[in-house]
């Protein structure tokens, strides 16, 4: 049976990891191979790098990042961050990447999901969407949830799905931080919407989070960072929780 | 890890209009083998263990390998190969997708998958999906049932008298093929872990047919 997916996310700054990490086991818990690598034997199912570098000139770090994930670690991985064009992605896949992830490009120039998906194919693009809500509707924001966008969250997943886009990873920027909960109805329904899997991310704080998104969110994978990297929630226990919940896992 | 692997044998990966080969060369670097990505012909003849890997579409890829003659070469080779997602479907007779011809050295159709509820069961069938009902054989030595490989992927082989083993999305699927010296898998072993590392390793284990 096919299972829920547990996804970490590792923010990266100049080839290291950014937030504050707090790994006992890892002699450097800036360095994202070795903390990649740490989620993957833990049982994580798969790994998302998000790049915040803002330089173009560093770019080149990222993708020798990529090729010493892709080296090293055995399962599979999405980058995102700053990319906008097709020969980034190429870049990024021969790398190694798996699959790419894109946001505001995708928003400022829809066409680009479409280009990105006839040349690489839809598996591996992966388009982000930070979602908000203003007087009870969901607005798409860019810039880190700054920026508010004309497009309205569950039109635009819609859309993206239409264009070829192969996964929705979806941000609640209500939620993201606030360790409440993720965005259960959004969550619900744009999954049930879309022929497409989707990834919620933004809020978890506890187990119980987990099991809702997947089970009242519809959610096909859930994404966290800063709950593992702090290790509030250990990924084998989280399984464990999960499984005894009748939620189906990978053990 | 395999230390009754040969690390000498030559291991190619066929070179075509394919996307994520990079992945499994480095798998095979993972088990201390040395593979080589290429389309020539004499190469891929003399080659201890050919892995014909990818993802992309059936017809340009099908397209691809018939201009260059490898269609041929596939089909007439003897040593252990190992065809890997799209190159599990290729390696069957028909498949759905752009109603294309393929190699044919399995006598298994390939079809699309077709939600039953829309919203419910997603295509492409993405994510990490058990093994079952595995057949006695030398590439699944010591590979348990209901373990998870990483499938993704929107079209599946029909389940038929070479099926090795099956994952169950929708309805039960071909996993796993094998005949005389031709293996394919439809999961991406070089992304599973420490499972497919296994079943990479067993293949590299293999002794010829």
């Amino acid at each position: 049976m096919l299972t829920k997916r547990i996804i970490p996310c590792l923010d990266i700054k100049d080839g290291r990891t950014v937030k504050g990490v707090n790994f006992v086991e890892l002699r450097d818990a800036g360095d994202p191979v070795a903390l990649a690598k740490l989620y993957s034997e833990q049982g994580a199912d798969e790994l998302v790098f998000l790049d915040i570098t803002a330089t173009v000139d560093k770019r080149k770090t990222l993708v020798d990042l990529v090729t010493q994930v892709a080296k090293e670690v055995r399962i599979p991985f999405t980058v995102g961050g700053g990319i906008g064009s097709i020969e980034d992605v190429y870049a990024l896949l021969a790398a190694g990447a798996d699959k790419i992830s894109i946001n505001s490009a995708a928003v400022a120039r829809p066409e680009l999901v479409d280009a990105l998906a006839r040349e690489f194919g839809s598996q591996c693009v992966v388009v982000a969407i930070d979602s908000r809500q203003m007087d009870g509707v969901d607005w798409v924001h860019t810039h880190g949830g700054r920026k508010v966008t004309a497009l309205q969250t569950r039109a635009w997943a819609k859309e993206l799905a239409d264009r070829g886009a192969g996964e929705i990873l979806l941000t609640s920027m209500d939620h993201d931080g606030t360790k409440s909960g993720f965005a259960l109805e959004l969550t619900a329904a744009i999954s049930s919407a879309l022929p497409i899997p989707v990834i919620a991310s933004g809020g978890a704080g506890s187990m119980l989070h987990f099991k809702d998104v997947f089970t009242i969110g519809k959610a096909d994978a859930a994404l966290a960072a800063s709950i593992f990297h702090f290790k509030e929630i250990g990924i084998p226990e989280l399984k464990s929780y999960l499984e005894k919940e009748g939620v189906v896992v990978r053990k | 890890m395999g230390s009754s692997l040969n690390k000498s044998m030559k291991v190619v990966l066929i070179k075509y209009n394919a996307g994520n080969v990079q992945s499994v060369l480095y798998a095979l670097e993972r088990l201390g083998v040395e593979a080589e990505l290429t389309d020539d012909v004499e190469k891929i003849s003399a080659a201890d263990r050919v892995i014909f890997p990818g993802q992309g579409e059936a017809s340009s890829a099908m397209a691809y390998l018939k201009e260059r003659n490898l269609d041929q070469v596939i089909r007439e080779i003897k040593q252990p190969f190992l065809g890997v997602c799209l190159g599990l479907q290729l390696l069957c007779t028909h498949s759905e997708e752009n109603d294309t011809d393929c190699l044919g050295i399995f006598p298994v159709k390939v079809k699309r998958f077709i939600p039953i509820v829309s919203g419910q069961e997603k295509v492409p069938h993405v994510g990490w999906n058990s093994l079952e009902n595995l057949v006695d054989n030398p590439l699944l030595k010591g590979l348990p049932e209901s373990k998870f490989m990483y499938y993704v992927h929107s079209y599946y082989a029909e389940l038929g008298e070479h099926t090795l083993a099956t994952t169950s999305y929708i309805h039960d699927f071909t996993a796993i093929l094998h005949r005389d010296n031709y293996w394919a898998i439809q999961a991406h072993p070089e992304k599973s872990s420490t499972l497919g590392e296994k079943l990479l390793e067993n293949f590299l284990a293999l002794t010829s047919p």
